[in-house]
């Protein structure tokens, strides 16, 4: 199986040394990298799951608005970005697999190379000030 | 495949004289098979090129790595380019800005003063990224690795060998080192099962947590990358400018005593010549 492009691994690199959750997907939203603090979202170590496809890491954690209506994933800023290649930002609620409900911001970004090429995305989760537990 | 080394000095060429056991002139390799000529940078090793080294065909191809001065600081003294009757293809990373132009940059006034258009050879410029090109009958794979700016290295395969060529490479750049998985391993690809690898050792293992992301590798996350390629053979260069011969020699030997490997490895010489098979 070929190396993934070196962007992709510079920000794993970068990612492997934050303290916020960082998730990597490939160009298909398959996940390919979560470092240590997404970890934690998730309940599962990387080592141990290794890479995710979209349809198992998608159901981790649900996500709400406000009142507690499911947002739909088309409507997510990570899948936004898939779609157009563009960054999305949004802030909303997360209930973990342990059953947290936390409020978060979520940063998108597409991973455009060297070549002009799209080759993936990654998604930042900001943890806010309004956590419920 | 025959390789020359005429250059394995990093950053700045040296003339010392406690230096010239390895050599001062920075990146350049001349590597040939049957009738096909290729020159991998342009450092100030491109020196050694001899008017008796060009190709019946009176064509000859510079693969530049990428565009930092000691490897192409040799390109404005590279005789071919002054020969109207050669044909001359310099092949360089993609970029935001055009081969032609970079190059220009370093070649033109005030710091060389013959421009690009005025070279008399037949030139043409190539730029490359992530993929595979021929030259001759050499089938060369070319990808971007860890070092700062747009950086290739190459593996170059002829009839019966194949030599990879990353003179500037970071792999450990990172909170971890190296990563293990070879997906995610910078130049895992072109390194894969080489006969010989000529990659970066331009720092000792103590000195390179104070230099991490300057681009360059410590000895012995060279040695890691070639085992985690199945390298047969590593030639550790771009060796740092201010190392001497014996400062070398003995770091050498304290490798050779403390690591053993399934391969062989040695610190590169200039002026040293391989024949692959």
């Amino acid at each position: 199986m070929p190396s993934y492009e070196i962007e992709i691994i510079l920000n794993r690199q970068l990612a492997d040394c934050l303290s916020i959750p960082v998730f990597i997907t490939d160009t298909q939203g398959n996940l390919i990298f979560y470092n240590e603090p997404a970890e934690e979202l998730l309940g599962q170590r990387f080592e141990e799951t290794g890479e995710m496809p979209v349809e198992e890491w998608g159901t981790k954690f649900i996500p709400m608005d406000d009142n507690g209506t499911i947002i739909p994933p088309e409507k997510l800023p990570l899948v936004k970005t898939l779609r157009d290649c563009y960054p999305h930002h949004d802030t909303f609620w997360i209930k973990s697999i342990k059953g947290n409900k936390e409020k978060i911001s979520v940063t998108a970004y597409p991973i455009i190379g060297r070549e002009n090429k799209f080759l993936g995305a990654v998604a930042i989760f900001w943890k806010t000030k309004y956590n419920e537990n | 495949m025959k390789i020359n080394l005429c250059g394995v000095r990093g950053s700045i060429p040296t003339t010392a004289p406690e230096s010239q056991f390895y050599g001062g002139h920075t990146s350049c390799m001349l590597v040939s098979e049957d009738d096909d000529l290729l020159v991998l940078d342009a450092g100030s090793g491109i020196q050694a090129f001899n008017i008796k080294d060009i190709p019946r065909n009176k064509r000859v191809d510079v693969l530049l790595t990428h565009l930092h001065l000691d490897h192409i600081q040799g390109l404005g003294f590279f005789r071919p380019l002054f020969m109207p009757d050669m044909e001359v293809h310099i092949w360089g990373p993609t970029s935001t800005q055009s081969l032609h132009s970079r190059i220009s940059r370093y070649l033109s006034p005030p710091l060389f003063p013959v421009l690009v258009r005025d070279l008399p050879c037949k030139l043409k410029l190539h730029e490359v990224g992530n993929g595979s090109f021929e030259i001759g009958h050499f089938t060369i794979q070319s990808s971007y690795v860890i070092h700062p700016g747009p950086t290739l290295g190459f593996r170059v395969k002829g009839n019966e060998s194949v030599f990879t060529y990353i003179p500037d490479h970071e792999p450990a750049l990172g909170r971890h080192g190296i990563i293990k998985d070879t997906r995610w391993t910078s130049g895992f690809d072109i390194a894969l099962n080489a006969d010989l690898i000529y990659h970066d050792g331009q720092y000792s293992d103590q000195e390179y947590p104070t230099r991490r992301g300057w681009g360059h590798s410590g000895f012995g996350d060279a040695l890691q990358f070639a085992a985690i390629t199945g390298a047969k053979h590593l030639l550790m260069g771009h060796h740092d400018p201010g190392r001497t011969d014996s400062q070398l020699t003995e770091m050498q030997a304290a490798l050779k005593k403390n690591n053993s490997f399934a391969f062989n490895y040695e610190f590169a010489i200039e002026g040293k010549q391989f024949e692959l098979r």
